[in-house]
């Protein structure tokens, strides 16, 4: 899956868990897709690469929607909607 | 021979209280905390309480609590987690010459890695001035790194001025709370501190359990890498029956904090009033501001090897703050920073007492150790010199 590039996303929640280890960055995205609501936006930060490819698997499978990613100079943020009816 | 063990800043005997609270981890609650099934997740049940138990001891969140293995591991942690994590930012350090090794030598071996470290001296009382640590900030300073008290002289540092001028600058802010957490009220909010270092063994727990408190928001590189353990920062299975204990320990010395400090703080004042009248000691730290429980002195013309060592034969356990007394070069860094002669600096002695501690056994160290200072300095060839001598405006009490 082609990777999707976004800027200036407005998100809801922000989670920094740039230098946690793998697979931190799925709990830690499960436990915060759990608080939000239908449509609210997580934006996430981090430094690991397999990220990537495990997020836009991981919304692909829970039905939520992967928005995309902007690049910092040494971290990621990747966006993800909340799936579901508002 | 009944023990007179003074040697609480070394460590502390185990509560029974504390050992009951682990043994199941060590029997029949075996399981790792990582596994889905009962045996696991009571396991994981006793790292949680104890988590909440730390965490109250020192005003925390429990999710700001990291499990570590020692206080050496979360000061190490702490000082290369938070600098490498921000060396994009600067490569520069500011520690004091108080530390203990655990920071000192990291932070050395952050100097190798090309970062810059600052090492603000101490006043003669131990103490670090927060204007000087203030005044050696630069743009490359990312973090500062002050130890909380000092185990050899006592001293309690301005924390809460240092850790505000580090926010002031948005600095991270580390105090290594080893020797304090658990001995005196530690409160992470209050003190305003990024990250703070504290060992279970230091509070009648065991030895093995320690604890990094990480302010929610600060980035850490983890220095063991592995499973999610700790919530990704620090992998490796968990100690459970150490961290169980640590819990105990953290709440019962969260209750009986006021009812210990004045006890060990009375037996202090007497011990350190009877052994001043020594002529040529003199006692080291601040005389207020520092730990309930440390008594410690500079004796003049002899050596802290030799007086643990009689001190010994008659079943009184202390330390010297310079641990190889024999050479110039290994003289307490900390005494040295203070103005202390490096010949005298030689003579520390540290007597740190504890909850055990009674009345009696004061009494006796007081009897007994005049008379071990005579013994060594009529064997001293330095004392006829006047090897160490102390200048003139010195606090010694003179002529007891």
């Amino acid at each position: 899956m082609p990777l999707k590039f976004v800027e200036n996303v407005k998100a809801d929640v922000t989670s920094d868990i740039v230098y946690m280890m793998c697979p931190m960055h799925l709990l830690k995205l499960e436990e915060h897709m759990k608080e939000l609501y239908a449509g609210q936006v997580l934006e996430l930060l981090t430094d690991y690469d397999g990220a990537l490819e495990d997020i836009p698997a991981w919304c692909a499978k829970t039905g939520n929607d992967f928005m995309g990613i902007d690049e910092e100079a040494d971290y990621y943020k990747i966006y993800i909607k909340k799936g579901g009816t508002q | 021979m009944r023990v007179k063990y003074f040697d609480h800043i070394a460590s502390n005997p185990l509560l029974p209280e504390v050992l009951e609270a682990m043994m199941p981890y060590f029997k029949e609650q075996y399981g790792n905390p990582m596994s889905m099934y009962d045996l696991g997740m009571n396991a994981k049940g006793a790292i949680d309480t104890a988590r909440e138990q730390v965490a109250k001891l020192i005003n925390a969140k429990p999710s700001e609590i990291i499990f570590t293995s020692s206080g050496a591991e979360s000061n190490n942690f702490a000082l290369k987690g938070m600098a490498l994590a921000r060396q994009d930012n600067g490569k520069h350090l500011i520690i004091s010459k108080a530390e203990h090794h655990s920071v000192m030598n990291t932070a050395r071996s952050l100097e190798k890695q090309g970062f810059v470290v600052t090492y603000v001296p101490v006043d003669e009382y131990g103490m670090v001035d927060p204007e000087t640590v203030k005044k050696s900030i630069t743009k490359e300073t990312t973090v500062i790194s002050i130890i909380h008290a000092s185990s050899e002289v006592g001293t309690i540092e301005p924390i809460k001025e240092i850790a505000a001028i580090a926010m002031e600058h948005k600095i991270c802010f580390h105090t290594d709370a080893v020797a304090t957490a658990g001995n005196i009220p530690v409160d992470v909010k209050d003190l305003g501190v990024d990250a703070l270092s504290m060992s279970a063994h230091q509070f009648y727990g065991p030895k093995g359990a320690a604890a990094m408190y990480l302010k929610t928001g600060q980035r850490i590189l983890p220095l063991i890498y592995g499973g999610i353990q700790e919530g990704g920062r620090r992998a490796g299975t968990e100690n459970v029956p150490a961290i169980a204990g640590m819990g105990k320990a953290a709440e019962l010395a969260d209750a009986e904090l006021p009812k210990r400090m004045a006890h060990v703080r009375q037996l202090r004042d007497r011990l350190t009033e009877g052994i001043l009248k020594i002529e040529k000691v003199h006692a080291t730290g601040h005389p207020e501001h520092r730990l309930p429980g440390l008594a410690s002195f500079v004796v003049e013309y002899i050596e802290g090897e030799g007086m643990l060592l009689l001190l010994l034969a008659k079943g009184i356990y202390a330390a010297s703050g310079s641990a190889c007394t024999s050479k110039a070069l290994k003289a307490s860094p900390v005494l040295i920073s203070m103005g202390v002669p490096v010949s005298m600096a030689h003579g520390s002695i540290v007597f740190s007492l504890g909850i055990g501690n009674t009345q009696e056994d004061i009494d006796l160290c007081v009897e007994e150790f005049p008379q071990i200072v005579n013994r060594l300095r009529a064997m001293s060839p330095f004392a006829k010199e006047g090897w160490g001598a102390m200048p003139a405006e010195g606090d010694s009490k003179e002529g007891a």
